[in-house]
């Protein structure tokens, strides 16, 4: 189960540092899929409903659906296929590193049961949101956002599964929301910024600004 | 238990079907009849906890880590579930013949249901965040029902001034369950009196509690909203609100006293000071206003004074190891608890019947109204004295129940609890008189002499619907002046549950005179109606003459000319000008023949005033000034809470709270 972790983990880096919105999509596409994996790998999960439905629905969530629709739009759209970030790509890859360590210092002192997981996925999940707000934060296209926001969602989807065991409907409603989430931003930002001004810039929202 | 649920499901689906039935006798059939029959139901078990002592909770399954939704009634919930549900099924009775023929009243009307079941949630909640829950909940529907007309400017304003002061309200509320919470890691009532007992702690939760809960009790200073929201509301709605809601901040004390460990004396302290504040200052700002609902609203910062006065001076009691004077105070509170639900209930519902007949709610152009109206003019009456604390009426007995404690903790107390019962006895014996003053005014000008002003529409009564609520609550009134003792099996289980060890029957307290207060009341009643009935026999024989009664020397007096409101409320406002400071508007006449001029005078809340006013001025200013520097990039929002959550969890791991 490590292994998958570190993969999840590394898919996270993989969209800090890659240039071209494709390749972020796919990242993001395999981090679901890996995801989906972990759930079923603890003994048992099998023949335990909730983890099955679980990971399906979240691979057809996570993996299918909204990389699809991202893939989609991203033709759509027709915008530049490059990330345009605000902090270089060289720089975001470093921040990652830092709040790899940052992560990784907090987790010890959070004491939370992991079982049947190892230990390891609470400084993965803490590096994958701090990962997922970074990205939020550094990039400015709405489908970057997106992406950003989907990432900041499995790092909570990955702290939600460690509680499985006791609140299997708690977690499934959060992956639900997740859809919900993903639809509405799509149809919104994406669809009404590209009318708007022509483009998926979010920087174009400044415009908005009260006149003074 | 079952029942309660029962009930609440009958508020649930009475709001429901009143928002989808679109014609307006259905819509109120479900949401009165609902309010009415979930009421009358919930009362069964309430009166089966306070006889049998039989308490019970109930908690739902763990829906997340360290949190469980937990339900309940114990004996102090069931004394607050007695005058909400029987005030809630009679201003359904009420509602049925006020909204007869108010259409546009109709809009909110699901809310009525849903917040009688919030108030009911918030008295059965067991745990801090349920409990929260249902608050907000409450909060939230009464906003909507104040608002209800809400295509008039004044409505808005005191619907957003209500919305505002309420959810200030709930932070310190948020401040203080979430505090227990991270002191003894469980938001269940039960578990918060594993709270260690250091004496800063408990102090800070409980201001918390006390601006929290005050806030939406109208404890002076923060009562800021009630005479707002009050006016505002359908008058319906403000008996409910001013009758029982208000309650749920008193509730919330007392529930806070129950798990806190013992208070230190400054809280007990600054908890008398601001009740006698509220008494006073209520009552005095009472007597200057010239609306007659804003008037009653004031009245109900008063009685809620009278209230924190007697759960200060119980708790006093309790501090200072005197079990007397604890059991006077509380029972006082508790009682007063019940009498203001009752007659306030009936002032609000006699105001809702004079506004319907005249739609004026200026006190100064009404007069007459006894005549017209006779029923609602006694029952006002009635109410009228209840609420001064005059015999034979109810709420004397309760005021003397705290003034029995009050001199008892002057004869016995040492020196420093000591000046402030005598500060709280001065108190509410001035206030005792402010308020007979207020309503000699009220019933003065509203109800006798004549017509201020010429009417088009015949004055009605209105449906029998609406008076029979009306006169359940003047008799009651009535009975429980009468018959004290009535009361003592509701009051006597509840006071264990507040911390009380000693039982009532091993002290030697006056209770046991709560029934020569009956014979002696009777005596005095008969005495009044044998003087009555030999004065009417003295008269018997003579002629009698029809004349105006007093003109002055002037040879066509018009109604106009009668003594006003206003007029009989100056000397007051004139002694205490440092306290009012009226406004006055009034251009002096000129010079041989002056022009038509106008005097207009205008109290303000020196609260209103001199604190929340500046205040909030304050506030816009730097709050503009923050809007200036908005950048408005997604980013950099998002960056300012990422750093935000950062430094919070930092925050938490390293130091907690």
């Amino acid at each position: 189960m490590e292994w998958v972790l570190i993969g999840i983990m590394l898919t996270a880096f993989v969209t800090l540092g890659s240039g071209r919105l494709s390749n972020c999509i796919r990242a993001v596409a395999l981090q679901g899929a890996l995801l989906s994996l972990l759930v079923l790998l603890p003994s048992h999960s099998f023949s335990d409903s909730h983890h099955v439905f679980l990971a399906t629905i979240s691979f057809l969530i996570k993996t299918i659906a909204i990389p699809a629709l991202l893939a989609w739009s991203l033709k759509q759209a027709k915008i530049k296929q490059e990330v345009d970030p605000t902090i270089s790509l060289h720089l975001s890859l470093l921040w990652g590193g830092i709040l790899l360590v940052g992560a990784f210092s907090g987790a010890k002192v959070v004491s939370l049961p992991t079982a049947p997981f190892p230990f390891l996925i609470i400084p993965v999940a803490i590096t994958i949101m701090f990962v997922g707000f970074f990205l939020l934060v550094s990039r400015t296209k709405a489908l970057t956002q997106v992406i950003g926001f989907l990432i900041l969602e499995n790092g909570i989807f990955l702290f939600g599964i460690t509680l499985i065991g006791e609140f299997p409907l708690t977690v499934e409603m959060g992956v639900l929301l997740d859809l919900l989430v993903g639809v509405f931003v799509m149809g919104i930002m994406i669809y009404h910024i590209n009318k708007t001004f022509d483009h998926i810039d979010t920087k174009a929202l400044t415009l908005l600004k009260d006149s003074e | 238990m079952i029942l309660l649920a029962a009930s609440t499901v009958l508020f649930m689906s009475g709001a429901l079907g009143s928002i989808l039935f679109q014609r307006a006798a259905l819509k109120k059939i479900w949401a009165l009849g609902s309010v009415l029959a979930g009421s009358l139901l919930g009362l069964i078990p309430a009166f089966q906890v306070l006889r049998n002592k039989i308490t019970f909770a109930y908690s739902f399954k763990e829906t997340l880590p360290g949190l469980k939704f937990q339900f309940g009634c114990d004996e102090l919930s069931a004394f607050f579930l007695i005058p909400l549900l029987g005030l809630s099924a009679g201003i359904a009775l009420y509602a049925f013949g006020y909204l007869k023929k108010e259409k546009h009243l109709l809009g909110s009307l699901a809310c009525f249901p849903l917040l009688v079941a919030a108030m009911m949630g918030v008295l059965v909640a067991q745990d801090g965040f349920s409990f929260l829950i249902v608050w907000e909940i409450m909060s939230l529907t009464s906003f909507f029902l104040v608002t209800t007309e809400h295509g008039n400017r004044e409505v808005r304003f005191s619907g957003w001034i209500y919305l505002v002061t309420t959810h200030c309200a709930t932070l310190f509320l948020l401040v203080f369950f979430i505090l227990l919470f991270k002191k003894t890691g469980s938001f269940a009532f039960q578990d918060f009196t594993l709270l260690s007992s250091k004496s800063y702690l408990t102090g800070f939760l409980f201001l918390a509690a006390l601006i929290g809960f005050g806030t939406k009790a109208g404890i002076f200073p923060f009562h800021i909203w009630l005479p707002h929201a009050h006016p505002a509301a359908p008058s319906y709605i403000s008996a409910l609100m001013s009758g029982i809601m208000i309650k749920t901040g008193i509730y919330g004390i007392l529930r806070a006293v129950t798990f806190l460990p013992p208070l230190p004396l400054w809280c007990i302290e600054s908890l008398l000071v601001l009740g006698i504040l509220s008494t006073v200052l209520g009552v005095l700002y009472a007597l200057l206003q010239h609306d007659l609902k804003r008037l009653l609203a004031y009245h109900s910062i008063e009685n809620i004074g009278i209230i924190i006065i007697g759960i200060g001076l119980g708790l006093l009691g309790r501090h200072t190891h005197n079990a007397a004077i604890e059991f006077l105070g509380f029972a006082g509170a508790l009682f007063h608890i019940l009498n203001h639900t009752i007659f306030k209930g009936l002032l609000f519902l006699g105001a809702g019947n004079i506004i319907q007949a005249t739609h004026e709610r200026r006190i100064d152009q009404l007069g007459g109204l006894l005549k017209f109206m006779p029923l609602t003019g006694i029952t006002f009456i009635i109410a009228s004295l209840a609420i001064c604390g005059l015999p034979p009426f109810n709420g004397f007995i309760s005021e003397w129940l705290i003034y029995m404690g009050l001199f008892d903790g002057v004869k016995d107390l040492p020196r420093g609890p000591f000046s402030f019962c005598i500060a709280s006895l001065v108190g509410i014996a001035f206030a005792g008189g402010l308020a007979i003053a207020c309503f000699t005014k009220v019933i003065g000008v509203v109800f006798l002499g004549l017509p201020r002003t010429k009417r088009e529409l015949p004055l009605q009564e209105g449906s029998w619907l609406k008076r029979l609520p009306m006169i359940i609550l003047a008799i009651l009134c009535f009975v429980l002046g009468v018959m004290p003792q009535l009361v003592l099996p509701f009051i006597l289980p509840t006071l264990p549950v507040l911390g009380l060890k000693v039982p009532a029957s091993a002290l030697n307290l006056p209770i046991q005179s709560l029934q020569t207060f009956s014979v002696t009341f009777m005596i005095l009643i008969g005495i009044f109606i044998l003087i009555a009935l030999i004065y009417k026999a003295l008269l018997l024989n003579k002629t009698k003459r029809l004349a105006p009664t007093w003109d002055c020397g002037l040879r066509e007096p018009s109604a106009r000319m009668q003594y006003t409101a206003s007029s009989y409320a100056e000397p007051l406002s004139t002694f205490f000008y440092f306290l009012t400071g009226p406004t006055v508007h009034f251009q002096t006449l000129k010079g041989i023949f002056p022009k038509t001029t106008s005097f207009k005078t205008h109290v303000e809340d020196l609260a209103e005033r001199n604190l929340w006013t500046p205040f909030v001025q304050k506030t816009v200013e730097i709050m503009s000034w923050v809007r200036k520097q908005q950048q408005n990039q997604i980013q950099n929002y998002l960056a300012y809470i990422f750093v935000t959550l950062i430094l919070l969890l930092l925050w938490e791991v390293w130091v907690g709270i």
